[in-house]
């Protein structure tokens, strides 16, 4: 359904030029929930918003193809863009969304909104249709006249939820749906966003900092770090059998609820400077792992076994 | 029978804290005064108890609001309880300092406590030496227009430690190094914008460690730090806790995290503590029906839970802590509570104290004892 190729989203800041996406493919199938996983800084949120074409200036994206239901919407005019694609196609629940709602509208004006602009409904089809978008995340309906401030953060997130699945889209990026909120709230929307997804056989891209959210939910993973791609395979294939030091460290890094308490891993150093990063394998100054070629040459996309993609030397060694 | 925890001290207690509270007064309109509606108070922290052992990791977790961030803050005396008991005892360098000030503490038990609620606040800067806090933000806590070698010089300042620019120099340097800031040379005249998050915390903690404290409050110290460095601040701090004889309150919300640091544990409702002990006691076999809720919510990195709805056996939302509900105040999301109709009597006219279930695991749920039981034991 979704087909990303090598797509590049640079900022241009008066520093020199960031490479905050630097050459990311993957694909999407109807259906499916891959996951994109890294830190602050790899890049996860950029993609999330070149998606829906949507990046923030001084940010560009400067290459790539994205393939969606057989065409190239980065050749759409943003006109076509925004009648034909972003939200009734693709749509967006928005990082931090407790305040992307307006606080001067009740929450059923602001979804009745995106109904009225794009399906052209009246005032009252797009409320009857808003009282059943909120019954159908958990929320009393008579709450479509409260103001944002009126909800507690779990139900703005529902209704962000709400907004998004408002045009009933086949693709719903949800970047990171469930930061700052408590773990038994998390733990209900991602409940939520699982049984909607199973429902109304949803596509969705989850993005997030936390590997365990991912696990929770995604079928296929990417794990992201500094602009790139560096491991992508099935959930069980990522976390029962990683293959890049990157991904190793980052799951020896959590801590568990169950099982024996060993010593937490940690990954010395920090993430590079994307405006001028390291030649070769952007990981390799944090790497225990570092050889040869690491950091003089740019790693290959190795396929360990199917399905699954590593880009590091020391598979390409094998 | 089962026993009712009150915080005995011994010869190991650094601090216990019996019935500490610290509600917020609710800002009153023009109206409310007028019309003379009585004040309300947000309960912040109603009724807390518990006591930490020299050495010891003392965590407390809860969600947001539970008051685990105000339990902190008021042990430290950066806000002040409205009722109950800190007693902290000093070290004879405190003791000292006290009497060069003129300052003679009341002693409330044999182990020469002192009750720090009640100290005036003028003799409180010597306690601040004794006490230090890691703060959670390390963005928010550095102050931007500060270099990091001005940032460490100002504590000394204020506390006069130091001589010569010379001496409080060395002091600096030597913190450094001992936060692995090295070389620290190169630190000393950087901006905070200028270190990575990981870096800031080290200042952070070069701070706190600056004036020789025993007892450092350390409230969510890595929960804005990336995943893959975390892991190298925690054992900074045990590395530190080792070698300098620190004590730790370590507040967080992340119960899998308190399982790899926290020797005992306090998880706080709104307000209280609703079960504590030893932290894999409490983590591997929890009692409280708000316990057990929050242990089923915690995400792990395992993709079998992806083919699953999580059951969360938790219902409605947090109530504000203006209106405390009568009873339990855990009732009114018990799901327990629901199922259990010979309790329900209890739960809803009288609040629970905290009942020992077995040895050191202590919980605050009628479902472990009856009212008359805690009765009979409270008159002994």
């Amino acid at each position: 359904m979704l087909e990303v190729k090598d797509l590049k989203t640079y900022f241009y800041t008066t520093k020199g030029v960031v490479k905050a996406v630097d050459g990311v493919s993957f694909k999407l199938n109807k259906g499916e929930v891959l996951g994109i996983a890294g830190e602050s800084g790899c890049g996860k949120s950029t993609t999330a918003y070149s998606l829906i074409r949507l990046v923030p200036p001084p940010g560009k994206i400067v290459g790539g193809e994205l393939v969606f239901e057989g065409r190239n919407i980065l050749k759409l005019s943003e006109e076509d863009f925004r009648k034909q694609i972003r939200w009734k196609k693709i749509s967006m629940v928005f990082q931090g969304a407790m305040n992307a709602l307006n606080p001067v509208y009740t929450v059923g004006d602001q979804i009745a909104e995106v109904l009225m602009l794009h399906r052209h409904m009246t005032k009252e089809e797009a409320m009857k249709e808003v009282y059943k978008l909120l019954e159908m995340v958990g929320i009393d309906p008579k709450r479509a006249k409260s103001y944002p401030h009126e909800l507690s953060g779990g139900m703005k997130q529902r209704v962000v939820i709400a907004m998004a699945l408002a045009l009933r889209p086949p693709l719903v990026i949800a970047d990171e749906p469930t930061t700052a909120l408590d773990v038994v709230v998390q733990a209900q929307i991602m409940n939520l966003l699982k049984r909607l997804q199973r429902e109304h056989q949803m596509s969705i891209i989850l993005i997030t900092h936390d590997l365990s959210l991912i696990a929770e939910m995604a079928e296929k993973v990417a794990i992201m770090y500094a602009g790139k791609i560096v491991e992508y395979g099935t959930a069980e294939q990522i976390f029962l059998n990683p293959q890049h030091p990157y991904t190793r460290g980052l799951l020896a890094s959590i801590p568990r609820l169950t099982g024996d308490i060993h010593k937490l891993e940690f990954i010395p150093g920090v993430p590079p400077d994307l405006s001028n990063p390291p030649p070769g394998c952007r990981f390799a100054p944090r790497c225990k792992f570092k050889f040869e070629p690491c950091d003089k040459e740019e790693p290959p996309v190795i396929e360990v076994e199917p399905g699954h993609y590593v880009s590091c030397w020391l598979h390409a060694k094998k | 029978m089962p026993n009712i925890y009150v915080p005995k001290p011994d010869n190991d207690t650094v601090l216990y804290v019996k019935d500490l509270r610290t509600w917020f007064p609710v800002r009153r309109s023009f109206i409310d005064v007028i019309r003379r509606r009585p004040p309300l108070y947000v309960h912040a922290v109603d009724g807390v108890s518990f006591d930490i052992k020299e050495g010891e990791t003392f965590g407390l977790a809860g969600e947001s609001g539970c008051g685990k961030t105000t339990t902190g803050k008021t042990i430290l005396r950066l806000v002040d309880p409205v009722g109950g008991i800190i007693a902290y005892r000093p070290r004879e360098r405190l003791l000292k300092e006290w009497e060069e000030i003129g300052y003679h503490p009341k002693f409330i038990d044999q182990y020469k406590s002192v009750d720090i609620s009640k100290i005036p606040s003028k003799y409180l800067k010597p306690l601040r030496k004794e006490m230090q806090m890691i703060f959670q933000d390390p963005y928010g806590s550095l102050n931007p227009r500060f270099t990091v070698y001005k940032i460490l010089e100002e504590p000394l300042v204020i506390h006069g430690i130091g001589e010569t620019k010379e001496e409080r120099y060395d002091l600096i340097v030597r913190v450094l190094e001992q936060v692995k800031l090295t070389p620290p040379e190169e630190f000393l005249n950087r901006y905070p914008h200028m270190l990575s998050g990981g870096q800031r915390q080290r200042v952070g903690i070069a701070r706190a460690l600056l004036l020789q404290p025993r007892f450092i409050v350390a409230d969510e110290p890595t929960s804005m730090l990336d995943v893959s460095i975390r892991a190298e601040i925690l054992e900074l701090m045990m590395e530190l806790k080792e070698r300098y004889k620190l004590t730790y309150v370590f507040i967080t919300h992340d119960l899998a995290l308190a399982r790899y640091i926290c020797d005992r544990i306090a998880i706080m409702y709104l307000g209280r503590i609703v079960e504590m002990g030893n932290t894999r006691r409490v983590l591997e076999n929890p009692l409280h029906p708000y316990t057990k809720a929050l242990i089923s919510a915690i995400p792990e990195p395992d993709p079998r839970y992806r083919k699953i709805l999580r059951e969360l056996p938790i219902k409605g939302e947090v109530p504000s802590p203006i209106n405390i509900p009568p009873g339990c105040r855990f009732r009114p999301r018990c799901v327990t509570y629901d199922k259990t109709t010979e309790i329900q009597r209890y739960c809803e006219t009288e609040e629970p104290p905290l009942i020992e279930v077995e040895k050191d695991h202590y919980v605050s749920c009628w479902l472990y004892g009856t009212p008359e039981e805690v009765r009979e034991l409270t008159k002994k």
